[in-house]
């Protein structure tokens, strides 16, 4: 067993631990902490893959950004922890059962039988010329140009979709605006009417 | 040295692209008063999309983009129709939006990203550019569904679909994964060949060779995801449930959009994946099909009679015309294609035309959403009353409308499969079917108006209205232009 099988093996046993702690610790800055730490070990699993771009992308983004982004939405918002574990027992024998029959299922389709190393044959290794980043440069914008723009433009419709629906304009209140109430002439809101004086029927 | 991808054959989605980003800027500028501009420019840009197409329409198939991008004469055909049904629904919309203040430019510019969505389905040939087609159509449709924000019913249905929409789209991808994991490509015509060349289809019928089945599972169970995602965005049972909800609780003016157009996309998505991609697995998920084409026609059929609200109703038509697309499609030979290809742009045509007299007959404060709002249209209005029966006609069937052919092609197309059962099943519930068409034609000429009000709505919309029914009419009466336009489209495809 080579170094590289047991590093594979840890960093994976790492990241099934903090997935699994993601939906089943109580507090929910944990669970956000545990979703980085899984970030982090599958970032490695892709180090070990040569894949050393996306591994560093996904802390960055992932770690960097949006788990930041997402601990600040935590924090900010009073989440009912009774009510979002409400149930949790009663659901519990369900879905173990419902897991344990999806991971069956999946080892029997994805597992060694059919992706084992003898059938597909692991990617070779390349020595320490080798760029990922520029391999990935190079396919991204000849060979995956045109699902790259097509990528382009669909953020351009998630950020039209999130102004459109997010965005109010300032409502309308009803205030007498200063500068015309400055200018109020008498003749404006006085009226003066002329009547003739009634007499009573004698 | 890396060679510039040839841009010619995309130029309309770039066009398109182009266009959608002026008008999105042109937008800001125009005043609520003058909205109406953008509503003009998003015409245009369809129009002049449309000559674009029509110019470099060539009978040659043409691959761009390292094979991403494929222009063949079917793409050509459903981008066109993509595009006048498109326009239909920008026209119908306005007095809708109009009246319910919705009126903005976001409705057209993501609208017209919408249809770069389904141009690029339409053109796809390659896994991810499919996917990618269909996430940036879906986007653009649950924004819309989702811009009336004042409405809980709109809020909730944009909601439900944006959420069962993912998930859809995780069944795909996951499906897609897999179909990668077997083959090693996410090109159509490379995966084409691999499973042709693997012999991994012929595993069933020459005996258990021990790779060919092991291999064989991961192909089928990304098969059925496939499916399970396409049957998701077309609205096929078991994956219905969202149809009626998200058809009820969107502005009519989304409905017609979501109902009509992105039918033609979906076919060609099928096409693409099912047909091209994995046609060697024909056997396998004809079966696949089978089930759920009766099931479409007999859930939504049936249950369509027990509805009292007009989009409810239509979304459950909808469901079952989706089972008759199927059945073109399952019966696996160039006649059913035509056919599936023929019954979607009718179907697309017949369902801008139905929700278009829905918003015909709503105004401020009214959705006209109810079976009952039809009553005695013929005393009110006996010329749109007129045009709802050839409409409702041609969704039941009847002869001599266009529906009539569709149903009849595609029921041919089943009976030449050896599939006469089938045949048998789909006549007898779409004569079910025939019951709810029949009962709006039976409220709106034989009961009594429950109110008078004037009908209003924009000029521009009241002709193409008109048009649009007597289309559907002479359609039916001439209908071998448009089968032959099919036809042509169809053989001219590169099947392996």
């Amino acid at each position: 067993m080579g170094i590289d099988v047991i590093i594979f093996y840890f960093f994976a046993a790492v990241l099934v631990f903090a997935a699994g702690m993601v939906v089943t610790v109580r507090n929910p800055v944990f669970a956000a902490l545990f979703l980085v730490l899984a970030f982090f070990t599958s970032a490695a699993i892709w180090m070990l893959l040569e894949a050393e771009f996306l591994a560093l992308t996904l802390i960055l983004v992932y770690v960097g950004a949006v788990m930041v982004l997402f601990l600040f939405v935590v924090m900010m918002l009073d989440i009912n922890l009774a009510v979002l574990k409400e149930g949790f027992a009663r659901y519990l024998p369900a879905g173990i059962v419902v897991a344990l029959l999806l991971i069956a299922q999946l080892a029997v389709i994805v597992g060694p039988e059919q992706f084992g190393l003898d059938k597909i044959a692991s990617p070779a290794m390349h020595g320490t010329e080798y760029s990922n980043t520029k391999e990935l440069g190079r396919v991204l914008y000849t060979e995956y140009l045109y699902p790259f723009e097509i990528a382009s433009a669909i953020l351009l419709v998630a950020i039209i979709a999130a102004i459109a629906l997010t965005l109010r304009k300032r409502r309308v209140r009803d205030l007498m605006p200063p500068e015309k109430q400055v200018a109020v002439q008498r003749k404006d809101r006085v009226r003066l009417v002329k009547m003739e004086s009634e007499k009573k029927k004698a | 040295m890396i060679e510039i991808p040839d841009f010619v054959p995309a130029i309309p989605e770039l066009f398109i692209l182009s266009m959608a980003c002026i008008v999105l800027i042109a937008d800001l500028y125009i005043s609520d008063e003058r909205r109406v501009i953008t509503y003009l420019l998003s015409l245009a840009t369809l129009v002049i999309a449309a000559l674009l197409t029509i110019n470099l329409h060539d009978t040659e198939t043409v691959y761009t983009f390292s094979g991403t991008f494929i222009k063949d004469p079917m793409s050509d055909v459903l981008k066109l129709f993509v595009y006048l049904v498109s326009a239909v629904v920008f026209i119908y919309a306005r007095g809708y939006l109009i009246e319910r203040n919705l009126f903005k430019g976001e409705f057209y510019t993501l609208g017209l990203f919408g249809v770069l969505g389904m141009m690029i389905m339409i053109s796809a040939h390659n896994f991810l550019s499919i996917y990618l087609g269909l996430e940036l159509l879906s986007l653009s449709l649950y924004a819309m569904v989702a811009l009336q924000r004042d409405s809980i019913h709109a809020s909730e249905a944009a909601m439900k679909y944006f959420v069962l929409g993912a998930i859809a789209s995780g069944l795909l991808l996951y499906g897609m994964s897999l179909l990668f994991g077997v083959t090693g490509t996410l090109d159509i015509k490379e995966f084409a060949d691999a499973l042709a060349s693997k012999n991994l289809t012929g595993a069933s019928q020459n005996g258990i060779s021990q790779n060919g089945i092991s291999q064989n599972i991961v192909l089928i169970l990304g098969t059925v995801m496939v499916i399970s995602g396409m049957a998701f965005k077309l609205g096929a049972v078991p994956f219905h449930m969202w149809v009626p909800d998200i058809y009820h609780g969107a502005p009519t003016a989304v409905t017609l959009y979501i109902s009509s157009a992105p039918k033609i996309a979906a076919f060609a998505m099928i096409m693409r994946l099912l047909v091209d991609g994995l046609g060697g697995l024909h056997a396998q998920w004809q079966d696949i099909l089978i089930l759920m084409a009766i099931l479409s026609m007999g859930i939504g059929n049936i249950i369509a009679i027990a509805q009292a609200n007009i989009k409810r109703m239509l979304a459950y038509s909808t469901i079952s015309h989706v089972g008759f697309i199927m059945l073109g499609i399952l019966s696996g030979s160039k006649v059913g294609y035509s056919a599936a290809m023929f019954y979607a742009i009718v179907y697309a045509i017949m369902s801008a035309g139905g929700f278009g007299m829905v918003l015909l007959m709503s105004r401020a404060g009214f959705e006209a959403d109810k079976l009952d709002d039809f009553k005695g249209l013929n005393e009110r209005s006996s010329w749109y009353a007129f045009m709802m029966l050839i409409l409702m006609f041609s969704m039941a069937g009847v002869p001599p409308t266009i529906g009539f052919y569709a149903k009849l092609s595609v029921i041919q197309s089943v009976v030449k499969a050896d599939l006469v059962w089938l045949a048998v099943v789909a006549v007898i519930f779409s004569i079910i079917g025939a019951f709810y068409y029949l009962r709006i034609i039976k409220l709106m000429y034989f009961d009594k108006a429950e109110e008078n009000a004037q009908i209003t709505s924009t000029p521009d919309m009241r002709f193409i209205l008109s048009l649009n029914s007597l289309a559907v009419l002479a359609l039916g009466i001439f209908p071998a232009n448009l089968m032959a336009i099919c036809n042509a489209a169809i053989s001219s495809l590169v099947l392996i």
